[in-house]
This record gives C-alpha cells, sequence and structure tokens, in this order.
C-alpha cells in the first residue's frame, strides 16, 4: 500500500524545489540554506521533536507538515536572525533589524545587496548615519518655531532625526501616534518632514512612542516578521495570537489543501487562510464562492427550514442536523437532500449525492442546455448549502444535549468523562459535515470519468455515516447513555471514512504526471487534467 | 486645541497673500470649512470658469489631509463626477501627506492639475481614457460644462 507517501516524498519528482524536500525536517525557515540553526534551536526542545515523529507515522496524503508558533517563538526567531545577520554585517542589533524588516526578512538578499553597495542600502533603510555614535535625543533649540503647530514659545522640546527636520515634540508624538495607532504602521513610517523618505529608526521610535503605544508598536513589528514570510501566517480566528508555518507554496496549491490545526483549535487553509475546505483546492473555493455569490438570489429558496412531505404534502420543519426525514403525519420516511425515499438510500443503485445527465434533452436547444446547467449546479449547490445548515443544527441540539446531559449526571451517575462522547461525536459531525460540503463544490467542477464514481462512493458513504450519526442526537436524552458505545462505535466510523475520502482525493489531485491545462474555445471552459482527472472551470 | 494656532497662522497668510487665481471667504462659524473661488487657469479648457471648492478639515488636521471637493461641476479626469466632486492625488492622498503641508500648497496643486490633468491617477476612468485617446472630444465637453455650469 502506498498510503504512507506523503506529499513531501511524492512532489520530489524533478519540478520541485528542494527546499521542499527538506520540509521533513522539523522546521522549514524562510529561503533554503541558513535555517540549519533554527533546527538546532527547536530540536532541543523535546516537544516538537516527539510531536513530528507521531505526525510522520500518522501522515496521510491529505495532511500536510506545519508547525504552530506563540509570539515568543516569533520574538526569538526574529531575535535570533538578527543577531546572526548583525554579526556578518558588523552593524549593531537596532541597525540591523531596521535593515532585516527594511528587505522584507530576505536575509540572502540584503546581505548581496549590503555587500554591492552599503552605503546605498542604509541611506534606503533610513539609515544614512551611524545612530551609534550620535544617539538620537530630545533638544531645545533657541529660536525653533513648529512647522505643525506653530509654537514657537521658548523652551519648546523639539526631535529631529539626521535629515533635520525638526518638530515640537508633541507634534512628533502625534505623528506616530497615529501612524501606530490608525494606520498600523511601525517599521516603514518616514519623517515628517515635507517630501522626506527617512524612515523612523526604532531608536527614535523607542524614544519619542509614548508608553501606551509601545505595546502595539512592538506587536506591530512582529506582525509584519510574519506578514513578510511566505512561509509563516497569522492564525486568522479572532483574538487569536499564533502564527503557523508550513512549506507549501502558492505553486502547489493546485495539487493540495494545506489544512493546518492551530493550537487554538481552529482549522484553516494555509494557501488562502479561509476556514478547512479539504478536499477541494483553494482556485476552485475561489471560483465556487463567487458562482455562489453572482447567483445567491437563484439559490436563495433553498436555505429554507421547511418543506413539504413528498406524499402527503404537510409543513415538514428541520430542526436538527440529520437529513433524515420522517413526516410525523403519514410517516413517510424521506431525504430531505432530495425528497426521495429514504430505505433506499444507502443502496448500490439509489444515487442521491450524484447529478443524474438527463439523456433524453436535446443538447443543441440552448434553452435546454442552459436549464439543464442550471439544475446542474442547485443539484450540488443544494447539498453544499444543506451540509452546512445540517452542521449548525448539529451543534445547537448538540449544545442542547450537552445541557440536558450535565443535568442528567446527577440523576444517572455518568461521570464527565463518560459524557465526553457525546463531545466527540458533535466534533466529528462538525468535521464531516465540513468535508462533506466542500466535496460537493469539488463535484460541481469534476468532469464524469471512471474516476468520479469512486469519489461519488465515498462522498456517499461518508454522508450515510453522518447521517446515522446525526441522528441519534434525535434520541431521548435519557437513552443516550445506553446508546454510548453504539455512538462511540458511529463517530470512529464517520472518522474513518472521512480520512479514507481525504486520502483518496488527495492522492488523485497531487498526481498530476500528465497534468494539462486547455482551453476549449466553443464552451468558454477551462480543462485541468491530473492523472485520473479532469475539471472544467467556467473561464470568467 | 493646539491646532488653533496652526489654524490662524494658515488662514492670515491666505487671505494675505492667496494663491494665484484663489479667493478665500474667511469662515465664519465653522473654523474646519474653507470656501474658496479658484478660477480656471488661462490656457487651459476651464478659462473664464469659475470653481466653488470646499475645504473641509479633519479634526485631527494637520496630521491628516483635508477633503477637498468641487461644489462646482467640472469634466476632469481627477475629480469624481458625482455631488463630491471629489479630488484626492498626490499630497491628498492619506499616505502621502505630511503635517508641514499647508492649504495654499494644495491649492497650488489643484490649479495645476486643472492645468495639466494626470489620467493615469484618474477616479473618472471613462473621461480619463478620453482625454488620453481623444483630445479633441475632451476638450468639446470640458469646455461646454464651463459654459454651463462654471460661469
Ligand atoms: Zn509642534
Ligand atoms: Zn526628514
Ligand atoms: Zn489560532
Ligand atoms: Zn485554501
Ligand atoms: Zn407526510
Ligand atoms: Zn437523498
Amino acid at each position: 500500500m502506498d498510503s504512507d507517501d506523503d506529499f513531501n516524498s511524492q512532489v520530489s519528482s524533478e519540478d520541485m524545489d528542494l527546499d521542499l524536500n527538506d520540509a521533513d525536517s522539523s522546521v522549514d525557515f524562510g529561503a533554503n540554506d541558513s535555517d540549519v540553526d533554527f533546527d538546532d534551536e527547536f530540536q532541543d526542545e523535546g516537544a516538537f521533536d516527539t510531536q513530528d515523529k507521531d505526525m510522520k507515522q500518522q501522515k496521510k496524503a491529505f495532511e500536510v507538515d506545519f508547525k504552530v508558533y506563540s509570539p515568543e517563538d516569533i520574538q526569538a526567531q526574529q531575535d535570533k536572525q538578527v543577531a546572526e545577520v548583525a554579526t556578518l554585517l558588523e552593524q549593531p542589533h537596532e541597525q540591523t533589524a531596521i535593515l532585516l524588516r527594511f528587505a522584507r526578512w530576505n536575509k540572502e538578499r540584503l546581505i548581496e545587496q549590503y555587500m554591492d553597495n552599503q552605503e546605498e542600502v542604509l541611506e534606503k533603510a533610513g539609515l544614512g548615519q551611524d545612530i551609534a555614535r550620535d544617539p538620537p535625543r530630545i533638544e531645545t533649540v533657541d529660536g525653533f518655531v513648529c512647522d505643525i503647530c506653530c509654537e514657537d514659545e521658548p523652551g519648546l522640546q523639539s526631535f529631529a532625526m539626521k535629515c533635520g527636520h525638526r518638530f515640537c515634540i508633541n507634534c512628533y508624538r502625534q505623528y506616530l501616534g497615529q501612524k501606530i495607532r490608525e494606520e498600523g504602521e511601525a517599521a516603514r513610517i518616514k519623517c515628517p518632514g515635507d517630501g522626506c523618505n527617512k524612515i523612523v529608526d526604532s531608536k527614535s521610535l523607542d524614544l519619542l512612542v509614548t508608553s501606551d503605544l509601545t505595546d502595539r508598536y512592538h506587536e506591530l513589528l512582529m506582525r509584519t516578521y510574519v506578514d513578510d514570510k511566505d512561509n509563516l501566517k497569522w492564525c486568522p480566528a479572532p483574538e487569536c495570537v499564533f502564527a503557523v508555518e508550513c512549506g507549501v507554496k502558492k505553486r502547489d496549491l493546485s495539487r493540495i489543501v494545506p489544512t493546518v490545526h492551530c493550537d487554538c483549535k481552529h482549522d484553516f487553509c494555509f494557501g488562502c487562510t479561509l476556514a478547512d475546505h479539504q478536499p477541494c483546492p483553494c482556485s476552485l473555493v475561489k471560483k465556487w464562492l463567487k458562482k455562489c455569490e453572482d447567483d445567491s438570489e437563484t439559490a436563495n429558496w433553498i436555505s429554507a427550514n421547511t418543506k413539504e412531505c413528498p406524499k402527503c404534502n404537510s409543513t415538514i420543519e428541520k430542526n436538527g442536523g440529520c437529513n433524515h426525514m420522517t413526516c410525523r403525519k403519514c410517516r413517510n420516511e424521506f431525504c430531505w437532500m432530495c425528497m426521495g425515499v429514504w430505505s433506499e438510500h444507502g443502496t448500490s443503485w439509489y444515487n442521491c449525492n450524484r447529478f443524474e445527465e438527463k439523456s433524453g434533452t436535446d443538447a443543441r436547444d440552448a434553452q435546454a442546455k442552459s436549464r439543464q446547467s442550471l439544475e446542474r449546479y442547485l443539484h450540488y449547490y443544494n447539498r453544499y448549502a444543506n451540509h452546512e445548515q445540517s452542521a449548525r443544527l448539529d451543534r445547537d441540539i448538540y449544545f442542547k444535549t450537552e445541557k440536558k446531559m450535565t443535568l442528567l449526571q446527577n440523576q444517572s451517575g455518568l461521570s464527565w468523562i463518560e459524557v465526553q462522547f457525546l463531545e466527540n461525536a458533535s466534533q466529528a459531525l462538525q468535521q464531516c459535515r465540513q468535508t462533506l460540503k466542500w466535496t460537493y463544490a469539488f463535484a460541481y467542477y469534476l468532469a464524469r470519468n471512471n474516476q468520479t464514481e469512486i469519489f461519488e462512493d465515498n462522498q456517499k458513504d461518508l454522508e450515510m455515516a453522518v447521517e446515522n450519526l446525526s441522528e441519534m442526537f434525535e434520541k431521548p436524552v435519557e437513552s443516550l447513555a445506553g446508546l454510548k458505545v453504539e455512538m462511540m462505535d458511529k463517530t470512529s466510523y464517520c472518522n474513518r471514512r472521512r480520512i479514507i475520502l481525504l486520502d483518496d482525493t488527495a492522492k488523485n489531485l497531487k498526481d498530476r504526471k500528465s497534468r494539462t491545462e486547455s482551453e476549449s474555445g466553443d464552451e468558454g471552459m477551462l480543462t485541468m487534467t491530473t492523472e485520473n482527472w479532469e475539471f472544467n472551470v467556467e473561464l470568467s | 486645541m493646539s491646532s488653533n494656532k496652526r489654524l490662524m497662522k494658515e488662514l492670515g497668510e491666505i487671505t494675505a497673500s492667496p494663491p494665484e487665481g484663489c479667493t478665500i471667504t474667511p469662515p465664519t462659524e465653522d473654523m474646519f470649512i474653507w470656501d474658496v473661488t479658484m478660477e480656471g487657469p488661462t490656457d487651459s479648457v476651464y478659462a473664464g470658469g469659475k470653481y466653488h471648492i470646499q475645504i473641509v478639515l479633519p479634526k485631527e488636521y494637520p496630521f491628516k489631509p483635508p477633503v477637498l471637493s468641487f461644489k462646482t461641476k467640472i469634466y476632469h479626469p481627477n475629480v469624481s463626477n458625482d455631488e463630491r466632486g471629489a479630488m484626492c492625488l498626490g499630497m491628498l492622498k492619506a499616505e502621502e501627506w505630511k503635517p508641514p503641508n499647508k492649504i495654499s500648497e494644495v491649492l497650488k496643486l489643484v490649479r495645476a492639475v486643472l492645468a495639466a490633468p494626470q489620467p493615469d491617477d484618474a477616479v473618472e476612468t471613462g473621461i480619463a481614457e478620453q482625454f488620453k485617446n481623444d483630445r479633441k472630444s475632451f476638450d468639446k465637453v470640458a469646455k461646454e460644462w464651463v459654459g454651463k455650469y462654471a460661469k
């Protein structure tokens, strides 16, 4: 079995960069050559090491190497890089930091340019003269008039950098305060002097920035470090302070969906920073979201919470995540998504997830064609949106259940640990529905061939597993304790089906030995082909 | 507050020696709204036109740039063709504005842009295209608008 082939060994084909092959080593930080030191630093810490080994053992085709860093880690990395470059350039720490920020943390380029033309680099970085010899200071100058506030009282304190643009310290502070607080600038604030491009160095900033802004200022400086590095990204979760490192490059995004897991529990795509969207590649996600936005009116009715029973027409409300519906009136069991008979779902002949092209339609009829393409879109959108909605309902019902269970705990004697199985089940449901949701966007773009059937089978299997688990949450709370074993089984089955689907899809995706992109003129479609798959993407 | 001294000084200077082609009506109630009448530059298509320009100073002035709007309609690639009549280029952009910059400099810039539009930095891309590719038609419409709105 080749399921252990991870991304890194798969891409070691001739067209890949060397640094990707190295991504297995614990840190692939910045450019390829100079990063050995970071390996040393972090390998000393046992935690990182073990975590990596564990990851390697279990790694599947859809998993990527990544690392989560705290603000302290990020600071330490910056300091270390500064120290190293400072020794090389024989410049003080402060100046080196400015130079590195100026060079957007591209060490190699900075060193090269510096060796080439030291004066020019210093000048451009706003370090025209040696700060170390003559540190910045606040002064009182006779006859000084501030050109900003026009104050001229004797003894007025003022400040100027080497460019000589002198302003009173109140104005200087207000200027810097506005840049830092409102405009989020830190590393590249220019002198307030008219037309002056000299960058306010951090020594001057330390002297002038008021204490209430120092934290914000240092935070911004740290932000630029992560923002400037291609292999680092801030976790997009609100309030989260962690950054994630991942070696997957932009050009790899058509073949892998790099989902990373932040320590704050948020799963996001390192490529586009949206919430986890495996197995659908970033470019298709973007296309799909755009399409949904453009067609939102057509598809609006889908988010409705009520539908009519296909048998007796009485109104049915969906209040749980499960799509297996039973009409209260006529006891008809049907599927919320396709409105078809439930008993046929899960059998090999019934397809709820697949869109069947109607064969009888005249392909030359433009109207029929456009109706068919709308139907096709709605088929996938319906299921996409439904899993999103169901995930929400699943979560609501879990919270309600959990509350009731906690109340019941005292009476039933169930311990906290024993209630954990509910949380695990709920988490599995959320994750699986997230995956299912994106399988429908993926399938929308996928052209039909014999490989797609395997994909659809995987999709169907996961979907059935999910609905079966979801259904259990709608059981009376009192009976849940007795269903614990069954629920745990169903939970692990869901997780297993999800891994199979993702692994299978990821393997097919990254296999691009014969990958081609061609435009077929008459349809306005772009066809992307991998070894086993073909995608049809509308050109916009 | 602290910007008062600066404002008074600027106002004094600008009324004593206004930039060429500009008349400043001293603000009466609100110190932060200045009304300016600008004559179209003589060697431009706007010659003979009189433009009412309102300058609104943000409360952070001079740390933030003044906001400029043409109250008189003008056919120009750098002035938005709507009720705001906004112009935003060069030092009027937040990232290019520096606190020592003065309103008189802003007015000089505006007048220079009237004389020489900057189509590559346009707000009205359609007008900019016409200015670049069909100067004759542009001149014609611009002059028409002078007669229609700026007399
Ligand atoms: Zn001042
Ligand atoms: Zn300066
Ligand atoms: Zn996070
Ligand atoms: Zn993505
Ligand atoms: Zn019914
Ligand atoms: Zn169905």
